[in-house]
């Protein structure tokens, strides 16, 4: 048998296993790197703006359309069995743990994810990067942390105003279209929401901010040959941090009630 | 004394051989041309000596020190004195010229705003390049990206510069702009290593010669040395008719 061809099998787990080896490699590197001198604050700020202010009427009409569709669907499905005042803590109690935090990240790995390893991906064909070393400065430094840092910072605040506005969508449904008075509404939604359902959320956002910036820096760094594989990189990018996010999530899920059950 | 020195330099990339041996060195305040045909490595050589590759196997002396064994936070610091004008320019392509120019300064100096905007109106002065500080890079034309990255390089007044093809496509105008900002710093005592196929300009700034072919330098010396050589394409190379 010839030692050159490659299984498929053997090819593909080589491909991961050099992946994970990479995400390693990045992250130990960030650790290295980024509690030492100089700190980047304006680069920071930017990409917060970037990552976060520009990401905002995205996740505001994601959001809004969330709740209203949950609202809509749990509200026509539960009336024949009376079961409407049931809909505004069904709603909240999916949205601050599920919908919120996974469609809002979804939301952000297609659009900054792509952003961000495209951007590298480019940079690292225009030489930019290995003028970035060449200059005696840290491409980690630079171009990774901050962006690593924005989606840490901001995609928690993303989620939290996610949050919000499906619950508002959701109350806007509950009272237009199956007449659930908005104060009781309101009230269910504080009563019976715990801090579990909050916490939940916004916990598994920075583990999902983590899988959305991690790859993306490192598919856009592992560009090598010119602009075709700036968009292999993106496709790449927005593949590996949504499946990590939908498949993280049952985990996560899983080991936050584990943690609540014990507290 | 040898500021750079290459022994018995190996890379690959996966199975294409690419050096297989390479030894040559550079004294203070000379200028190497490193020549040879396209595909030859001499761009992967040149990247090597600032650690943008690593050397599968050999040594890589720079000041006497041995740079293969350099981190790469080490490296970081070692480009401070080291520079390399990437054939391209690389400029950064979110920045101005002027933010450009001022990146190496701000990073690795303690200059004041104003000392550093008359630093970088100076430079542009001596390249020709007055007046296009707020110019983006891809508002300029290919020789002013050169120029910039050129003047990029040279901002932190480096004891080394390696010059990838920096005359590549050029008009005689910049050409001579290039090859007079070279002679400058050699006159100033920077060690140089130039990658061209620009014989005339090579002819012009530099001491001495490296022919690299076959993975390996097969020979080097002063233009006088090698006009003596039996090797007909090395004498083909300097008379120019074949690049």
């Amino acid at each position: 048998m010839n030692p050159y061809v490659k299984l498929p099998f053997t090819e593909w787990a080589s491909e991961q296993f050099y992946f994970f080896g990479g995400l390693y490699n990045l992250v130990k590197d960030c650790f290295k790197e980024g509690f030492k001198r100089p700190f980047y604050w304006d680069l920071l700020s930017f990409q917060i703006y970037q990552v976060g202010v520009r990401s905002l009427p995205l996740i505001l009409v994601t959001a809004a359309s969330t709740g209203m569709v949950m609202a809509l669907q749990y509200g026509l499905g539960l009336e024949k069995f009376g079961g409407k005042p049931y809909v505004p803590r069904l709603v909240a109690s999916t949205i601050l743990r599920e919908m919120g935090p996974v469609f809002t990240s979804l939301m952000l790995a297609a659009r900054v994810g792509a952003g961000i390893a495209s951007e590298i991906g480019s940079m690292v064909v225009t030489q930019q990067v290995d003028a970035i070393r060449a200059l005696g400065t840290s491409p980690i430094k630079k171009i990774v942390i901050p962006r690593i840092m924005a989606c840490l910072i901001i995609l928690p605040i993303l989620v939290a105003i996610s949050n919000l506005i499906g619950n508002l969508g959701g109350l806007m449904i509950g009272n237009f279209e199956l007449g659930i008075d908005p104060n009781f509404y309101y009230q269910r939604v504080i009563e019976t929401s715990n801090i579990g359902d909050y916490l939940a959320g916004f916990g598994k956002s920075f583990f999902f901010a983590l899988f959305i910036a991690v790859p993306s820096c490192y598919f856009g760094l592992q560009v090598k040959n010119g602009t075709q594989e700036v968009g292999v990189a993106t496709r790449k990018a927005v593949v590996t941090a949504s499946l990590l996010i939908l498949v993280g999530d049952f985990f996560l899920s899983k080991l936050f009630w584990i943690i609540e059950k014990w507290l | 004394m040898a500021v750079i020195e290459v022994q018995d330099f190996k890379k690959a990339f996966g199975k294409k051989v690419v050096h297989d041996g390479v030894t040559f060195y550079v004294k203070k305040g000379e200028c190497l041309g490193l020549v040879g045909g396209s595909g030859t490595g001499k761009s992967v050589l040149l990247r090597s000596l600032i650690g943008l590759e690593k050397p599968d196997s050999g040594k890589i002396h720079i000041n006497g020190a041995d740079a293969t064994l350099y981190t790469e936070a080490q490296w970081l610091h070692v480009r401070k004195k080291v520079a390399y004008a990437f054939q391209g320019g690389a400029l950064f392509d979110s920045m101005t010229v002027f933010e450009n120019l001022a990146y190496p300064l701000e990073e690795h100096t303690k200059l004041t705003a104003l000392a550093i905007k008359d630093k970088i109106f100076k430079q542009l002065d001596e390249f020709g390049l007055a007046g296009s500080e707020l110019l983006f890079p891809n508002e300029l034309s290919g020789g002013m990206q050169k120029r910039v990255g050129l003047a990029r390089a040279m901002m932190l007044e480096p004891e080394i510069i390696l010059y990838d093809e920096p005359t590549a496509g050029l008009d005689p105008y910049n050409t001579k702009k290039i090859q007079e900002a070279i002679l400058t710093l050699k006159a100033k005592g920077v060690t140089s290593i130039l990658v061209t196929h620009d014989m005339p300009t090579a002819f012009a700034v530099c001491d001495k010669f490296a022919f690299l072919k076959d993975k390996r330098i097969i020979e080097q010396g002063t233009i006088e040395q090698l006009k003596q050589t039996p090797n007909s394409m090395i004498n083909q190379f300097i008379e120019g008719q074949i690049l």
